[in-house]
């Protein structure tokens, strides 16, 4: 139904080579989330799945079929775009229906399909408004609905929420999870936001200077992640990286510890520090430290913690969730 | 301009500007105007006098008028036609990448610069001359007889040139609005589907729509008084065949001496163009709000 299978695909531009070579399987029904900082080749490769690219070398397998150099719309897949990439021109009908209409299908079965997809997501007081006249996030729904309308193998969305405001693309990003789960169709969803990665994924792949560093469940890499990059990429706040003296009593060339696996305390604990800049966020603090002899580290703990700037503190990280990496990079 | 206050500074700071711009165009008019009336002829000095409607009476009777009204707006028409279609087409291929694109643009837009009085000398004497001409000489080639332009289709013949000399400037504005056009939106309509033609239809012609609005606008007005390509070329003939608006009254004031009926035309053509645009507006200028 939608399964996509990568193999050996390379991309470059010229001579500058962008993806290397990744071999990938994603499974049909499942919603995979590609991160990676920018420039890193997310982009570059979910259009090469779309066709709108073509392959350096590799195939692009989907249902078993080789589609590497068949036609974007040949391979029945959708995308929804950055800028919506809306007609302009339309309304948000004729935007809809325009891939049905493309199809050559009926007159009356656009019109039901329309309308099914336009109530899905909240859409039917808008049918005759031309995107100009649209908020943000109506406008991504347009372009969701013209995606779905056409039932297609899979979804792919490049960062379709990095032109939304906060609070907005919280609740588009419970719309499109809880889109998944009504159509089960596979998805894969292109970020560099690690928490929409996080939250709505159920593969994430974690994407490098063209290299995949990583495949796992959120929680899977969260965890374990298998190398520094991975490490410091995956939870926010960051993982604290420590290398030097501190590291070498460990074994280790790097020793992770995330925030929230330090204790704190104003009495007594392993290292001792400064308090530097506190960021309560209710819920949370964050307390960033100045800790003799490693340097900055941070801590996450409960909304209470109340300190000073400048106040001595002392920490203590948790001896089973420490992460130590060698001298390449990776977990030992 | 949101405030009051900003909009009554914006008013005076302009008035200077548009009060020269209307006495520029309101003495010449009130003057044309005037003459109008009047009997005024160059060969008989010292008779003018008021004649009220007389001298627009026997213009708008003249066999000629019709004749010269046909004749400008199939000259506007035809020329529309050619460059905005010529200009989609290759504003469309030079959108494209391909080798020597620089040089290839430099020179379709080339033809813009030449002044008309050249431009319309060059087609007639190298390109359209019955024996030296170019046409004629690839027409001998292939075992034709040359057509004599001029005199075979006169009309068509003027429109070409026209065209020729307004195919760039159609294409320069096109091929600008083609550039905006958005590269995600056109692989959207891929993704969905659409083959090239129905992108061009349903995606590429919707957006250049204001840019085509505004190249009919601009060369319509430009097109009403096309004048140096027909005296360089035809003069009016053969018969009153290639004679339009502007130069039946060139005829009337410079070749009869016709002050008065000249001016009398003057205020028609004027007529005649506001009701042009008046329809024009009505017509496509929709477009351009939004
Ligand atoms: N048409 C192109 N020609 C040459 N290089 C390109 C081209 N398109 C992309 N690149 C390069 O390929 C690399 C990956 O680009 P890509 O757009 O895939 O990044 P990305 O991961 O999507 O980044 P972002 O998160 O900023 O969108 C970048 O270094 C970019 O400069
Ligand atoms: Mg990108």
């Amino acid at each position: 139904m939608g399964s996509i299978t990568l193999e050996k695909v390379s991309k470059s531009f010229g001579t500058t080579s962008v993806i290397p070579e990744i071999d990938l399987e994603i499974n049909d029904g499942e919603f995979v989330v590609f991160v990676g900082p920018s420039g890193c080749g997310k982009s570059t490769l979910l259009r090469m799945i779309a066709g709108l690219e073509d392959l350096s070398g590799g195939r692009i397998i989907i249902d078993g079929k080789d589609m590497s150099s068949e036609a974007p719309a040949k391979r029945g897949l959708s995308m929804v775009f950055q800028s919506y990439a809306l007609y302009p021109h339309m309304t948000v009908y004729g935007n809809i229906a325009f891939p049905l209409k493309m199809d050559g299908q009926e007159k009356s079965a656009i019109d039901k399909k329309v309308k099914d997809a336009a109530h899905i997501l909240n859409l039917t007081n808008y049918l005759d408004r031309r995107p100009g006249q649209l908020s943000g996030g109506q406008r991504q729904r347009v372009a969701i609905g013209r995606a779905i309308v056409r039932q297609p193998k899979a979804f792919l969305f490049d960062e379709p929420l990095s032109n939304l405001d906060a609070a907005l693309r919280g609740n588009m990003r419970l719309e499109i999870s809880d889109l998944h789960h009504q159509l089960k169709t596979t998805m894969i969803y292109v970020t560099h936001d690690q928490v929409e990665a996080m939250t709505m994924a159920d593969k994430i792949v974690v994407l490098n200077a063209g290299r995949i560093e990583q495949v796992g469940s959120p929680m899977e890499l969260y965890r374990s992640p298998k190398n520094v990059f991975v490490a410091g990429f995956i939870g926010s706040p960051r993982m604290n990286l420590i290398e030097g003296a501190e590291a070498a009593k460990h074994n280790a060339t790097t020793l992770g510890v995330r925030p929230e696996h330090i204790r704190i305390s104003a009495t007594e604990g392993a290292w001792t520090g400064k308090v530097g800049v506190t960021e309560h966020l209710g819920s949370d603090t964050f307390i960033h430290t100045q800790v003799d002899g490693i340097g900055q580290v941070t801590v996450r703990t409960d909304g209470d913690f109340d300190t000073k700037h400048g106040q001595p503190i002392f920490l203590t990280p948790d001896p089973a969730r420490l992460h130590r990496f060698g001298a390449d990079g990776q977990v030992i | 301009m949101a405030t009051l206050q900003t909009r009554a500074t914006a008013r005076i700071m302009m008035s200077p500007a548009v009060i020269l711009l209307f006495l520029w165009m309101i003495v010449p008019l009130v003057m044309t105007l005037y003459f109008s009336f009047l009997r005024y002829n160059l060969l008989m000095p010292g008779t003018e006098e008021y004649i009220g409607f007389l001298n627009y009476q026997y213009f708008l009777t003249d066999p000629a008028f019709f004749t010269a009204l046909a004749n400008t707006l199939i000259l506007v028409g035809g020329t529309l036609l050619i460059t905005v279609i010529g200009g989609i087409l290759l504003a469309l291929v030079l959108d494209q990448p391909f080798f020597g694109q620089g040089i290839v643009r430099l020179l379709v837009i080339a033809p813009f610069f030449v002044m008309p009085t050249v431009s319309a000398l060059v087609w007639k004497n190298m390109l359209m001359h019955p024996v030296n001409g170019l046409f004629a000489w690839i027409a001998r080639l292939f075992g034709f007889q040359p057509i004599d332009w001029f005199a075979q289709m006169p009309l068509f013949s003027i429109i070409l040139i026209v065209a020729w000399q307004w195919l760039p400037f159609a294409t320069l504005i096109l091929l600008t609005a083609l550039q905006s056009l958005d590269g995600e939106q056109k692989e959207a309509a891929e993704m969905d589907g659409a083959g090239a033609i129905s992108r061009f239809i349903y995606l590429v012609l919707p957006h250049l729509s204001r840019a085509i609005t505004v190249v009919i606008l601009i060369q319509t007005i430009f097109l009403l008084s096309v004048f140096a390509e027909i005296l360089v070329t035809t003069n009016g003939g053969p018969g009153i065949q290639t004679t339009n608006i502007t130069y039946l009254i060139y005829m009337q004031a410079l070749l009869q001496f016709d002050v008065g009926g000249a001016s009398a035309g003057g205020i028609v053509a004027v007529v005649l163009a506001n009701i042009v645009a008046f329809f024009l507006i009505r017509l496509i200028g929709k477009n351009l709000e939004r």
